[in-house]
């Protein structure tokens, strides 16, 4: 994330006013930097809580620790990217967990049932993932149901699918091909592991950051979900983005589908089980807010590591499973308290 | 403008029985409107006059049952906003149609945006960025609005008269051949209205005929150059407000009086 000078709280060109100059108090400019940077505040929230649980506990900041917070991330980072774009755009998607599992299985399974190569399964994979999205943002542009309706049911359909498919039986690693096993491969940087399946996630928060941030896509994806009448009168097609949007969303999740291949080391049906919401909960705290227009991609990446620091740091100083399931509740109100005030920035 | 300088010009846009219909209620029945270059053309009438129809279907947001629209005597068949924006009328809307949390210079490109040269633009489809900051620098300037300085900035974060100046600016800024604006200062304050006025001397200053709607009778009598009046769906006459008085024309609009001067 770049600070630049723009980061200074901006008052605007002075205007004469009638009355008295309200003067701006320290909780209003506070409330303007994070209004212009949303990544800001859970950016604050992770470094606090790594200096807290570097405290409690030296085993914290040792790079075994930290390499297996991000191999724990990954999974939920990467499905944070499609969820991300599907929230800006005022939408939501609680099957995107549903649709990775679904679009895992059917790379597995036409890798060990037809013996296809790694790279055409991974294609098929895409295809498939990037089906799941058209499903979705047909049911949600065409038919014009709510998202949340849409993917409520589509959460169901795919998950019955994937147990249809896969006959409710884990493929062991060892029968699939070692493309697909990829992302489990690490990387020695110094004395820090890196699995490939992290590398691509990071690869993927800077592609989607770039195309959000750079292109007219990216734009209209914002202009959408900010207003969604105001860009069709702007000459936005803005269905045609939404669809694009939950199709481009199935692509990342094939993508995230073979991320957890690499990290379960087989291809099984119950991995992931709680993905749906977590990439919410990622979401969420990341500062990107569900009315949509605003946030940032990079917020959903430190909401993932803020979810996994949390749990990591709770369970190395000895806490409770449940205060951490506790810790994460509080910090979705939290996150979404400190959005709904940052809307009401004073104009 | 008096009435032989508009009668020796060609209209910009015109409009000849103009129907529209919702169901058995008659929306328009029969307008004939002209828009002369370099005119603020204003348009008043109760509610449900038509006002709003007439408008909606010169912009191409409705499709007229019957009648033709001309842009330079060559009749146009919109069918939809925009084509009407292709061809170079640009609306300012009741609601401005901007994105709040986007900033200026993204609103005046949105929907249009410019990319880069060469394959940063073609092949990796990147904004210019930097070049349409600096061209929304020179489209607000052009219309004197010099107290936005910063184009970054987000346009939730403006006030009225300044985000209706964003939408001013984007229609003068791609609208080649006519602006209309519906209400634009139904939602500002005093000093907002008079900023929004002057724009509006602006744009016919620069030469660009303006069409004007607006329920605000003091206003619509300090810019415009002749007030088309709207009653029961049909044009009730054409005003010029140097001559006829602000309670003439609300007698015309509510039918106690009718129009002897019509422009021909």
């Amino acid at each position: 994330m770049s600070i630049d000078s723009h980061a200074l709280p901006l008052l605007g060109p002075v205007e004469p006013v009638e009355h008295v100059v309200p003067r701006t108090t320290m909780a209003e400019r506070v409330q303007r930097v994070l209004h212009r940077y949303p990544a800001l505040s859970p950016a604050v929230v992770l470094l606090l809580a790594g200096v807290v649980f570097s405290f409690l506990n030296s085993r914290f900041l040792l790079p075994g620790n930290l390499s297996l917070i991000f191999q724990q991330v990954a999974v939920v980072g990467a499905l944070g990217v499609a969820q991300t774009m599907i929230v800006l755009t005022a939408g939501i998607d609680l099957s995107v967990g549903a649709a990775m599992l679904i679009t895992q299985t059917i790379m597995a399974k036409v890798a060990v049932d037809r013996g296809w190569p790694g790279g055409v399964c991974l294609i098929i994979g895409l295809a498939a993932g990037m089906l799941t999205g058209l499903v979705n943002g047909a049911l949600v542009t065409r038919v014009k149901l709510p998202p949340f309706i849409v993917t409520l049911g589509t959460l169901s359909i795919f998950t019955a699918m994937t147990l249809k498919v896969s006959s409710g039986q884990t493929i062991d690693g060892a029968k699939l091909p070692s493309l697909l096993l990829w992302t489990g491969e690490t990387l020695k940087l110094g004395s820090v592991t890196i699995t490939m399946g992290v590398l691509l996630m990071f690869a993927l928060y800077l592609v989607f950051s770039f195309v959000l941030k750079k292109t007219a896509w990216g734009r209209h994806v914002y202009a959408v979900g900010d207003d969604a009448e105001a860009s069709q009168l702007a000459g936005i097609r803005t269905q045609r983005v939404v669809l694009s949007v939950y199709m481009v969303a199935g692509a990342v999740i094939a993508l995230t589908a073979w991320i957890l291949i690499g990290r379960v080391g087989s291809a099984s049906p119950n991995a992931g089980a709680d993905a749906n919401l977590d990439s919410i909960t990622a979401v969420v705290i990341g500062g990107t807010s569900l009315f949509g227009g605003r946030g940032v991609l990079i917020g959903t990446l430190l909401g993932a590591l803020i979810v996994g620091v949390f749990r990591n740091g709770l369970a190395l100083a000895g806490v409770d499973v449940l205060y951490q399931t506790f810790a994460v509740g509080v910090l979705i109100i939290v996150a979404v308290s400190v959005d709904q005030w940052i809307r009401r920035v004073r104009k | 403008m008096t009435e032989s300088d508009v009668s020796l010009r060609q209209p910009v846009l015109k409009a000849r029985g103009l129907v529209k219909t919702f169901g058995r209620v008659v929306g328009l029945d029969g307008v004939d409107l002209d828009l002369y270059p370099g005119e603020v053309l204003g348009i008043i009438g109760d509610n449900g006059a038509g006002k709003s129809t007439l408008i909606k279907c010169l912009t191409g947001a409705l499709i007229p049952d019957a009648g033709t629209i001309f842009l330079d005597s060559a009749p146009m068949q919109f069918r939809g906003p925009q084509d009407a924006r292709a061809a170079g009328i640009e609306t300012v809307y009741q609601t401005l149609a901007l994105a709040p949390a986007l900033d200026i210079a993204s609103n005046l490109y949105l929907g249009r945006e410019h990319r880069k040269k060469g394959i940063l633009g073609s092949i990796f489809r990147i904004l210019d960025t930097a070049g349409m900051t600096r061209e929304a620098k020179a489209h607000m300037a052009a219309l004197g609005i010099g107290t936005i300085q910063n184009m970054n900035q987000a346009v939730e974060t403006l006030s009225g008269g300044q985000r209706q100046a964003v939408a001013v600016a984007r229609a003068a800024a791609f609208g080649s051949r006519v602006v209309v604006l519906d209400e634009p200062t139904a939602a500002l304050g005093v000093k907002e209205s008079g900023q929004v006025l002057q724009m509006i001397k602006d744009l016919r200053a620069h030469g660009l005929p303006v069409i004007l709607v607006s329920h605000n009778m003091p206003h619509m009598f300090e810019v415009a150059d002749r007030i088309h009046i709207q009653r029961l769906g049909r044009c009730a006459g054409v005003i010029d407000p140097q001559t006829t008085s602000m309670g003439d024309a609300v007698a015309i609009m509510t039918g106690a009086k009718s129009v002897l001067e019509q422009v021909a």
